[in-house]
């Protein structure tokens, strides 16, 4: 740039027409409007975040990370037809879920070991290698839907199933009876329900109308298990 | 042979459509021949100037002579061009056996439901293009059936008998899934990898491919998954019933499938490998009626003093009364 300056001075003073005087008559900048940022509008404000992320407190950290979790709680509990899980996914929600469901269905003494309840790993496993395999398997069906995202949606959508397990424990407190049993089994079914229906507002629109069948019966399968794991603890 | 006679004639509209037709028909009779010698082969005809009516699309039938008539899902594939196939190691490969719809595993269900002679499974309802999606949501639907049904005749039968001692047996779920897996997967891979070795030597053409016969086994457990929840009722001879039932249609569909395969050897191997195919679906009816649905197992009785040394004198009436009800 500074060289055509340089030699187009140097030619306005041998030439009365300069070498690139006309330039500035074909005005590109009044046809086409080739100004503006480059950017992504979605990742705008977090290119903005990335830079002050390093400075901030460790509270104001972990606070805007639970307030994603929290916020993605609010989209299960009251399913929409909206994208928010889909869209910025994360797996915190799905861990501490599955954390508490485990820890909450382990017995406090010990059986016998055959015929106990399911163990901690039983449970992360069941959870874990089950959505694992749901994902796998809706995307073997032609599902249009990234493997993290699913794994995010089925296990945010555990919560209502914990929400039951801690009503059933606290009924639980009050003895065992039939009348006690028919208020865990109404609970539990009426979470699974809910369960089912919010993975599924969320993940059917990835598959095609002759599929989606085929794509929701293994959630509804895999919920129905974490229910019945649910539905028979006793302490 | 399919050559057009090279005349001179003057080149019009109507001697180049007259010559495309009996190149067209030139092909039909060719690619007829070629199907009644390899009846394993399924034809395309990629020309894209012909009208539709030219493409050859003759689905295999086990010697039944007439095409058979397709469905939508079959006609689609075969219009497709040839695409190189995916290696093992792509997602592609195995996205290639999921490659069905609802109708058609229903339908498939169905078919390994009510089987009758000369109703071959693979031929009228895989049609050469078998899935696993079939095979491994029905194991897994069997054994979390399984084990959840067990776990409710257990508490019906306390519900009976309160001296029974109740526990969610978690434990079994691990153990039916093995079983069912094993039992699905393992027998199908020795009974194809038997059939290929004794078919080794001759040509034959009624050899089905490994996917096709796990398809045939996965989808015959489907009969099962009806009769286990049936086993909830507690009479003993309806459940000895429902599971002879089940067991008969199941291993009826088995040996249906299997007959046009092993009639072309010796009877005795013949009759040898029919008789080995029933006799481990029985063993594994069986095994599952005994394992999961025992009522009053004695072994809910014996470990209770290990783990509860506290009430040592309620064991012994406890064990008489659970020996007399057994």
């Amino acid at each position: 740039m500074a060289e055509a300056e340089e030699s187009s001075g140097e030619l306005e003073t041998a030439t009365p027409r300069p070498l690139f005087a006309g330039l500035s008559d074909i005005s590109i900048s009044q046809d086409i409007p080739i100004e503006g940022e480059i950017t992504i509008p979605m990742q705008g404000r977090a290119r903005e975040l990335d830079r002050s992320t390093l400075n901030e407190s460790v509270r104001h950290t972990i606070m805007r990370d639970l307030k994603a979790v929290g916020k993605k709680f609010m989209h299960v509990l009251y399913p929409r037809r909206s994208n928010v899980l889909l869209r910025d996914w994360d797996l915190w929600g799905p861990l501490i879920l599955c954390v508490t469901l485990a820890l909450m269905l382990q017995k406090g003494s010990v059986d016998g070991e055959k015929d106990g309840g399911p163990q901690f790993a039983e449970v992360f496993v069941i959870v874990w290698f089950g959505a694992v395999t749901i994902t796998l398997n809706s995307k073997l069906l032609g599902g249009n839907i990234s493997f993290f995202q699913s794994l995010c949606v089925l296990g945010y959508c555990i919560l209502p199933l914990t929400v039951a397990m801690l009503i059933c424990r606290l009924v639980l407190l009050a003895g065992q009876g039939p009348i006690n049993f028919m208020i865990r089994l109404f609970v539990v079914v009426v979470m699974f329900i809910w369960s089912v229906v919010a993975s599924t507002a969320f993940l059917a629109d990835s598959h095609p109308p002759n599929r989606k069948a085929l794509a929701v019966y293994p959630v509804f399968l895999f919920y129905f298990v974490i229910s019945w794991m649910i539905l028979t603890f006793t302490p | 042979m399919g050559h057009a006679s090279l005349e001179r004639k003057a080149v019009t509209p109507q001697r180049i459509m007259a010559a495309a037709d009996v190149l067209a028909f030139h092909e039909f009779e060719e690619a007829t021949t070629l199907l009644a010698e390899t009846p394993d082969a399924a034809t395309t005809s990629q020309r894209d100037a012909l009208t539709s009516r030219e493409h050859v699309a003759v689905a295999v039938g086990s010697g039944y002579g007439a095409p058979e008539v397709e469905d939508e899902g079959d006609k689609t594939a075969l219009l497709q061009e040839e695409k190189p196939q995916p290696r093992f190691w792509t997602f592609d490969y195995y996205q290639s056996f999921f490659d069905v719809d609802t109708s058609q595993v229903l339908d498939r269900i169905k078919g390994s439901l009510l089987p009758h002679p000369g109703y071959n499974f693979v031929r009228h309802h895989l049609r050469n293009r078998p899935d696993l999606y079939g095979p491994f949501w029905i194991c897994a639907t069997l054994a979390f059936v399984l084990a959840v049904t067990g776990n409710l005749t257990l508490v019906l039968a306390q519900r009976r008998d309160s001296s029974i001692h109740y526990s969610p047996q978690f434990h079994k779920v691990t153990v039916a899934g093995i079983t069912i897996y094993c039992y699905a997967w393992l027998v199908p891979l020795a009974l194809w990898g038997f059939l290929r070795w004794r078919q080794g030597t001759r040509e034959h053409m009624e050899l089905y491919t490994f996917l096709e016969t796990v398809c045939v086994y996965g989808y015959s457990l489907s009969v099962f998954v009806p009769t286990v929840i049936l086993w909830l009722i507690p009479v003993e001879w309806l459940q000895w019933l429902f599971g002879a039932l089940a067991l008969a249609l199941s291993a009826a569909g088995l040996v249906f499938t299997l007959w046009p395969v092993v009639r072309e050897d010796t009877r005795l191997v013949a009759a040898a490998l029919l008789s080995i195919v029933v006799l481990l679906h029985a063993l594994l009816a069986l095994g599952c009626k005994l394992y999961f649905f025992q009522p009053l197992p004695l072994e809910h009785v014996i470990p209770a003093p290990q783990a509860t040394p506290l009430s040592p004198s309620i064991l012994p009436p406890t064990s008489a009364r659970s020996m007399t009800t057994l």
